[in-house]
């Protein structure tokens, strides 16, 4: 089975001349020679990829936007942000394979004639940020980076900027305010980033592992990419699971295995003494799947289908002996923490909706509690926020209230959290 | 008054961006290396070499939680308080480094040594419970190996 | 003009609003918090939702913001389906999680936006029954009281403070739930406009300080419109009063002139009303036995008018009917203007300037559509404040455009805007001695000694129009920078030429006449404003009059012996010895004013005067706007207008000038018989019979308390209201309750819109005009065929004369204007009057250590004023601070003499 994003990955990481020596860079002189940049963007609409960042957008149609022809600096920002709870896939590429991610994205900025570039890293990748900085150091020196690239009249300077904190950053816009230097609080879109972004200008941000598939489609084509799937959606994917799993970690497999496959097989199954409940399949701020999923393909469409998102793909395993409410709790808890406070029903909502969470876990619930959760993950749907975060937030959530509402009403019928003894 | 290093360091960050204001963070980074953390001469300083007042400074500081605008100590234990850490029971070392340091989240010990604040998900799941003590990070933590760890730390 | 569908309704709305402000102009009622008309959306509050739906067969439709959606032809929106009514409810109910419900003691209530948001939602049960999270408040100065729990995050109030007004000390601190509004440490706002924020706060966070002092709720104060005196800019304003005191001045909107906004000299300046120095009673001085009776002092007054040799002195802040009235009372040959000499030069030469020219003066509303800017030695930001704010408005202008093409989107859109825009200003220039408030968003800026700066401004006007004679000498670095500046104006479509007196050089003003001519020679369109120094310097030079010089020489001669003075303190015309020599000529003094000052003291009758509140009259502001302020309340006391003083002592004298005029009305009549040019001035407003519905329109909200008891304490039995016989207004609660004509509207209010967002419903278009037309006539228009007379000669060189500094005025917002100091707040912001700047390189050559008093001497009248260094100032240039009380140096600039330096 091919893993072309993880085939490479070492620890410490490939440096420069390794990286070539394994083929790396071949996409870089591939795209700036032999094509033009709007074959790239072509090239990726055919593969029909899809960004790996949680919203599953076609990349190829995300460049299309980009104004080709219009005067002053473009950008492209690689997101590694990666803060959304249970995802953990990011820091694997970003750590083990730096020299990929600056591969995609010489590539990338090709595709949309951008000039400039930004790693956003979070903070708490310490490691990943001394590989990052060191790789591009590299890059630089060998010409990949910097004026003429390659001797093509194609130039690129590329930066790494660390966060100082808040998951909001991960989310597109705010992360370019960030950039900017300001409060990470999301714009509204239109206009989309693709007309003006940072500072204004033209800007694509990517995920990195969108990012990393770059060159490996560049290299070998559209047909390849579709043929690693098993499904519609093309490619290979980053799965994870963790909770009271045997083997809790992250593989590449072709898109669309089950979650049984993962669940079962890769990650061992259950560790003993613990039940299988349910799921968040991919991240925090996704619906919970249970047991009648198992079956399901993990794609975009066949998680959609059984009511959820592939998010990251990163799932999060809820088991028998850990409070549901308790569970829910705690997401709600992160939410209200990381919401920026720019609208009213995320800044106000969520705290309230993790109070009235906390009060049913502590034995303090009513009965009109749960009609009032139900509301609030209607009134914080997508659409009725300002960005995603709330509508996020409300997935687990809602979700919850629907499969593991025995438990909510024990706790209100018995005063207490029956999960602790 | 910023130190030559960090006038310099801050100096840097600008040349990279297309305006000053554009390099707040960056410097409000610098001045909490140099420092441990931000205070309020700390963001009139940031004010001074970027021309914006120290409102506008200060705006961006406080929205950032790993911007530190009250003392800290010379360690700082970053908790993972999010889903898989809370499943695999991060509780349970919570409860530790509150006896062995007698302190709860946001308050630093009695001897400068520690300041402990809860942290949303560090990304390292499949390998929880985590948590960072400055920039090392621990993961599959049990409770009993806690006193050892922060044993390395004075 | 498009059409819509509301709840399967078709409308046709204007294509560049957004659907909240369609709605909201039909009237519908639709909340909202975070939109406000001048700062466009942002999204944040999420309160306007409506649905939307993709076409007739769409049942289902979409929640969306209706702020943040443009009007498209065919948009089918529905305001009352209930998913979107009933996420309007939840969000208010999101909003008073953790408000206080204080609204009994909260300073907002009865006049809050978020109490009407509350009932128009039908939010009225409380769900949350959790602990509130609490703030801690700041004080902020003498302005603004600050209640931060009471916040509803809209960030109103930092998207006006610094994205509008570019004010820098209040922010947003914090993330999540946590976000707090305020400055980093407690302290007075910075920023000349922080008083908005009490009207652009739609709850009770920021309310207005100087109210609570004597706090009054809205609906319990009498109102009218009134324009506010603060300046030559002539704000509309609605003053509210109760127990005889000025309680509040709020914005009163108009479309042209200040538009939502007030500065905070205009808002906070009217404690001089309720001032415990009010002249109340009339008297005769030296101290008259007995009761001063008023019939007994006119027919006084009358007798010393009949036998003495009269002359009147106006003033530039009483009205046109008052200064009329005293000129006919005197004889038109016997009035004088009660302006500075310098004052008067400058305004009759910017009257000159724009009605001989041929370019428009414009609105401040039209100033903010200016692509390009060009200030000449004016500080506007104190000299005219909200022309600073205008011209903030108007650097935005001319990036945002290319901006909203660029990336499609519309002005109303203002995160994008901005975020397109970056820091892009449109070009702007300033000549300028001193720093200015503006400079921060200057293109290019040039220092230096105004003679060398008008020198410049020639320059312009030569390379735009050879006729203007050359100027020479010039460095490169000036050659360049009027290169440049000519280069920006011919680019411009509507470049904006500002000059004014603030200066004291006339000399800005004529090239900047030169510049906008030239430039109207070429077919552009340009715009020139030029500030003048009080709320009707311009009314008065078109009234006409002699200069005050003259006056003292017609005393010197004997020609006259007395002297009737209308609202004024000559102190603060002319330097101390010269108004002293001035007085000890006249036998009479007679003085109607309200305030005792100095000239008070020097008065052998006193007659009290209505000020703009207890008074009817018409001011003409520097735009030649002509505008009505109408009583607010009848005075206690013998107060009242100056005008009807002066008809009553014509009355008792038997002069014919004035023969049978009893009112507003009348003598607005004859003023504009006797001088055409200010014809229009009777068609203000509807005149003293007009009544809608037969009825007239009242100045008390119906809501108006404690009628019947509040004078109990003097006399149980009510009090019959007073008549009005001036106006169409009335004194009372009762009359016509619906929508009066734009100048009678005396406060914005409509069922279920208590708060200043009424406003919506009195415009033609969100932002736009009143119904009817704004307010105001404007008396002069540019003359199509006029002929241009360029002024020819540019200043010398500027050379320091050995031995000598020149003394050149700086003018502030705080501290310059006269009655505004009357508000503790702003006296206290005011600069030290006994300050004198000088070049350090001056004070250095001159031996004087800085802070050590430094004796002078202006002819021949001796000075001592302390020493302080001034980087900016060139060599040979100093400057103090205009119009601070007690100053005894009024006349300026002028050269003066060093003695020495004494060490104190
Ligand atoms: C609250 C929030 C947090 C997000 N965090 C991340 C993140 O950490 N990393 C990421 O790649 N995308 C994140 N996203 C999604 C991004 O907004 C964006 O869609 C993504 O980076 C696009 O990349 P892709 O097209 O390659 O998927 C987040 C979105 C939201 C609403
Ligand atoms: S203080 Fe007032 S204006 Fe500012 S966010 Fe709060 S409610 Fe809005
Ligand atoms: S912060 Fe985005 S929905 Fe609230």
């Amino acid at each position: 089975m091919e893993r072309p994003l993880t085939q490479h990955i070492t620890f410490p990481p490939l440096d420069l001349r390794a990286y070539e020596a394994v083929g790396g860079y071949q996409s870089v002189r591939k795209a700036l020679k032999d094509m033009a940049p709007g074959d790239i963007t072509a090239l990726l609409k055919e593969s029909n990829m899809k960004g790996r960042g949680g919203a599953g957008f076609s990349t190829g149609m995300k460049w299309s936007f980009v104004p080709m022809n219009v005067s002053g600096p473009k950008y492209l920002v690689a997101n590694a942000d990666e803060m959304e709870p249970g995802t953990f896939k990011d820091r694997w590429l970003l750590e083990g394979n730096p020299h990929q991610l600056i591969e995609g994205m010489i590539v990338s900025a090709y595709a949309i004639q951008a000039t400039e570039s930004f790693v956003f890293l979070r903070w708490a990748y310490k490691v990943a940020a001394v590989e990052i900085h060191k790789a591009i150091k590299e890059a630089y020196a060998a010409g990949y980076l910097g004026k003429n690239i390659l001797g093509t009249d194609f130039s690129l300077d590329m930066h790494l900027h660390t966060g100082v904190g808040r998951y909001m950053c991960g989310e597109e816009t705010a992360l370019l305010n960030s950039l900017e230097g300001k409060r990470a609080t999301p714009r509204a879109k239109p206009p989309f980033p693709q007309v003006s972004g940072l500072f204004g200008k033209p800007t694509i941000v990517n995920n990195v592992e969108t990012l990393c598939y770059i060159p490996h489609i560049i290299n070998n084509g559209a047909a390849w990419f579709q043929s690693l799937s098993h499904t519609n959606d093309g490619g290979t994917k980053i799965y994870g699971v963790s909770g009271r799993v045997k083997k809790p970690g992250a593989w590449e497999l072709p898109m669309g295995v089950t979650m049984r496959e993962l669940i079962e097989e890769h990650a061992g199954g259950m560790q003993d003494g613990y039940k299988f409940r349910g799921v968040l399949p991919g991240g925090a701020s996704t619906d919970f799947l249970v047991e009648e999923h198992m079956d399901i393909k993990m794609d975009f469409a066949g998680v959609a289908a059984a009511g959820s998102r592939l998010g990251t793909g990163t799932m999060v395993v809820l088991d028998d002996r850990t409070c549901p409410v308790g569970f829910v709790h705690n997401l709600e808890h992160f939410f209200a923490q990381e919401s920026c406070g720019f609208c009213t029903p995320c800044r106000e909502g969520l705290p309230w909706t993790e109070k009235l969470l906390l009060a049913i876990e502590q034995g303090e619930g009513r009965e009109e509690d749960l009609a009032m959760l139900a509301s609030h993950a209607k009134m914080m749907g997508p659409g009725n926020t300002f960005c995603a975060l709330a509508p996020g937030a409300m997935e687990p959530l809602q979700s919850a209230l629907k499969y593991f509402r025995d438990d909510f009403e024990q706790h209100i019928r018995e005063k207490r959290c029956p999960y602790h003894a | 008054m910023l130190t030559t290093s960090e006038k310099e360091q801050i100096e840097k960050e600008i040349r990279q961006v297309p305006v000053k204001k554009a390099a707040c963070i960056e410097a409000l980074k610098i001045v909490q290396d140099h420092r441990r953390w931000v205070s309020d001469e700390g963001i009139q300083d940031v004010a001074d070499i970027l021309e914006m007042s120290t409102e506008e400074v200060d705006s961006i500081a406080t929205f950032y939680n790993l911007i530190f605008r009250q003392p800290v100590g010379r360690h700082i234990i970053l908790l993972c308080d999010s889903i898989s850490c809370y499943v695999m029971g991060y509780k349970e070392l919570h409860q530790q480094i509150v006896q062995l340091l007698g302190i709860q989240y946001g308050q630093t010990t009695l001897d400068g040594r520690f300041t402990l604040l809860p942290n949303p998900c560090l990304g390292t799941c499949d390998h929880a419970p985590a948590l960072m003590v400055d920039h090392d990070l621990y993961r599959d933590l049990r409770k009993e190996e806690l006193e050892n760890i922060l044993a390395k730390y004075t | 003009m498009a059409t819509i569908y509301i709840d399967n309704k078709p409308f046709d709305v204007k294509n560049s609003k957004n659907l909240l402000e369609a709605c909201l102009q039909l009237g519908l009622d639709l909340p909202y918090f975070c939109w406000h008309p001048a700062m466009g959306s942002v999204g944040a509050c999420r309160q306007c939702a409506i649905k939307t739906y993709k076409d007739e067969d769409d049942k289902k439709g979409r929640i969306v913001m209706s702020c943040m959606e443009p009007v498209k032809e065919n948009v089918r929106i529905s305001v009352n389906d209930i998913e979107s009514t009933e996420f309007r409810n939840q969000i208010i109910g999101l909003l008073m999680t953790n408000h206080p419900h204080d609204c009994a003691v909260c300073d907002e209530g009865g006049a809050c936006h978020l109490q009407d948001m509350t009932v128009m939602t039908g939010h009225s049960y409380r769900d949350y029954r959790f602990t509130k999270r609490t703030h801690r408040n700041q004080d902020l100065g003498p302005f603004l009281n600050h209640e931060m729990n009471r916040c509803i995050q809209c960030y109103r109030c930092v998207r006006f403070y610094k994205d509008y007004a570019g004010g820098k000390d209040l922010n947003v601190f914090a993330a999540n739930n946590k976000v707090f509004f305020g400055r980093q440490k407690d302290g007075k706002l910075e920023s000349e406009f922080s008083g908005n924020l009490a009207e652009v706060c739609p709850t009770g966070v920021f309310t207005d300080k100087t109210l609570l002092s004597h706090y009054t709720r809205k609906w319990d104060m009498t109102y009218a419109p009134s324009i506010c005196q603060g300046c030559s800019i002539g704000c509309n304003i609605s003053a509210g009063e109760r127990y005889g005191s000025i309680r509040q001045i709020t914005n009163r909107y108009n479309g042209e002139v200040n538009g939502y906004f007030l500065c905070d000299r205009g808002r906070y300046g009217y404690e001089f009303v309720n001032s415990s120095q009010r002249i109340q009673h009339p008297a005769l001085r030296p101290h008259h036995n007995g009761t001063p009776d008023k019939d007994h002092i006119i027919n006084h007054v009358a007798n010393k008018l009949r036998s003495g040799k009269a002359i009147g002195i106006g003033s530039p802040r009483a009205s046109l009917e008052s200064n009329f009235a005293l000129r006919q009372l005197v004889g038109e040959k016997h009035f004088y203007l009660g302006m500075s000499d310098i004052d008067h030069d400058h305004t009759a030469l910017a009257l000159k300037i724009l009605r001989d020219g041929p370019v428009r003066t414009p609105s401040l509303h039209e100033m903010e559509k200016a692509d390009m800017v060009l200030i000449l030695g004016e500080d506007v930001t104190n000299t005219a404040p909200m022309m600073a704010l205008a011209v903030r408005q108007a650097v935005r202008q001319e990036p945002m455009h290319d901006a909203m093409n660029e990336v499609h989107i519309a002005a109303w859109q203002d995160a994008a805007v901005r975020e397109a825009v970056q820091e892009k200003k449109g070009p702007f220039f300033i000549l300028n001695t001193f720093p200015t408030p503006l400079d921060e968003l200057a293109t290019q800026i040039q220092r230096g000694a105004p003679d060398n700066l008008a020198r410049l401004a020639f320059a312009i006007s030569h390379q735009l129009d050879a006729s203007i004679p050359a100027v020479t000498g010039l460095s490169d670095a000036e050659t360049t920078l009027v290169a440049t500046i000519v280069e920006a104006l011919l680019a411009a479509e509507h470049p904006l030429i500002i000059s004014g007196f603030g200066s004291g050089y006339d000399s800005f003003m004529k090239a900047a006449a030169n510049i906008s001519w030239a430039l109207h020679k070429q077919g552009k369109q340009p715009m020139l404003s030029l500030t003048v120094p009080e709320c009707n310097s311009l009314g008065l030079e078109m009234l006409g009059g002699h200069r005050l010089d003259s006056a003292l020489d017609v005393l010197r001669h004997g020609d006259a012996d007395t002297i009737v003075i209308l609202e004024n303190d000559l102190y603060r015309r002319a330097d101390k010895h010269v108004i002293d020599e001035l007085f000890s000529h006249a036998k009479e003094v007679i003085l109607i004013d309200h305030l005792y000052n100095q000239t008070a003291e020097r008065a052998t009758v006193i007659l009290p005067a209505g000020t703009f509140a207890e008074a009817d009259g018409t001011i003409v502001n520097n735009e030649g706007r002509a505008q009505r302020y109408f009583q607010v309340f009848v005075p206690k006391g013998e107060i009242q207008e100056s005008w009807r003083w002066c008809l009553q002592i014509a009355q008792a004298a038997g002069i014919h000038r004035l023969n049978g005029l009893m009112s507003l009305d009348d003598i607005t009549w004859a003023m504009c018989t006797a001088i055409p040019s200010l014809e229009l001035v009777q068609q203000l407003a509807p005149h003293a019979e007009f009544r809608m519905a037969g009825q007239k329109i009242p100045r008390e909200p119906h809501r108006y308390s404690g009628r019947t008891a509040m004078t109990a304490n003097e006399n149980v039995s009510e009090p019959k209201p007073p008549d009005d016989i001036d106006t169409p207004l009335s004194f009372t609660m009762e009359g016509f309750r619906g929508e009066a004509p734009a100048p009678l509207i005396p406060f914005f209010w409509s069922p279920g819109w208590n708060s200043v967002q009424a406003i919506n419903k009195f415009q033609t278009e969100i932002g736009g005009a009143l119904h009817g037309g704004d307010p105001g006539k404007r008396l002069l228009e540019p003359r199509k065929d006029a002929v241009i007379h360029f002024f020819t000669e540019a200043p010398e060189p500027y050379m320091p004369i050995p031995g000598h500094v020149h003394l050149m005025p700086i003018y502030q917002i705080f501290g310059s204007e006269e009655l505004s100091m009357y508000t503790r707040g702003i006296a206290k912001s005011a600069a030290e009057f006994f300050c004198i700047y000088m070049n350090p390189e001056d004070l250095h050559e001159w031996n004087i250590e800085p802070g050590a008093w430094f004796n002078f001497e202006i002819d021949g009248h001796s000075y001592v004023m302390n020493a302080t260094p001034n980087n900016w100032l060139p060599r040979g240039i100093a400057a103090i601070n205009a119009g601070l009380p007690k100053a005894e140096i009024v006349d300026l600039p002028q050269c003066i003499r060093f003695i020495h330096s004494s060490t104190v």
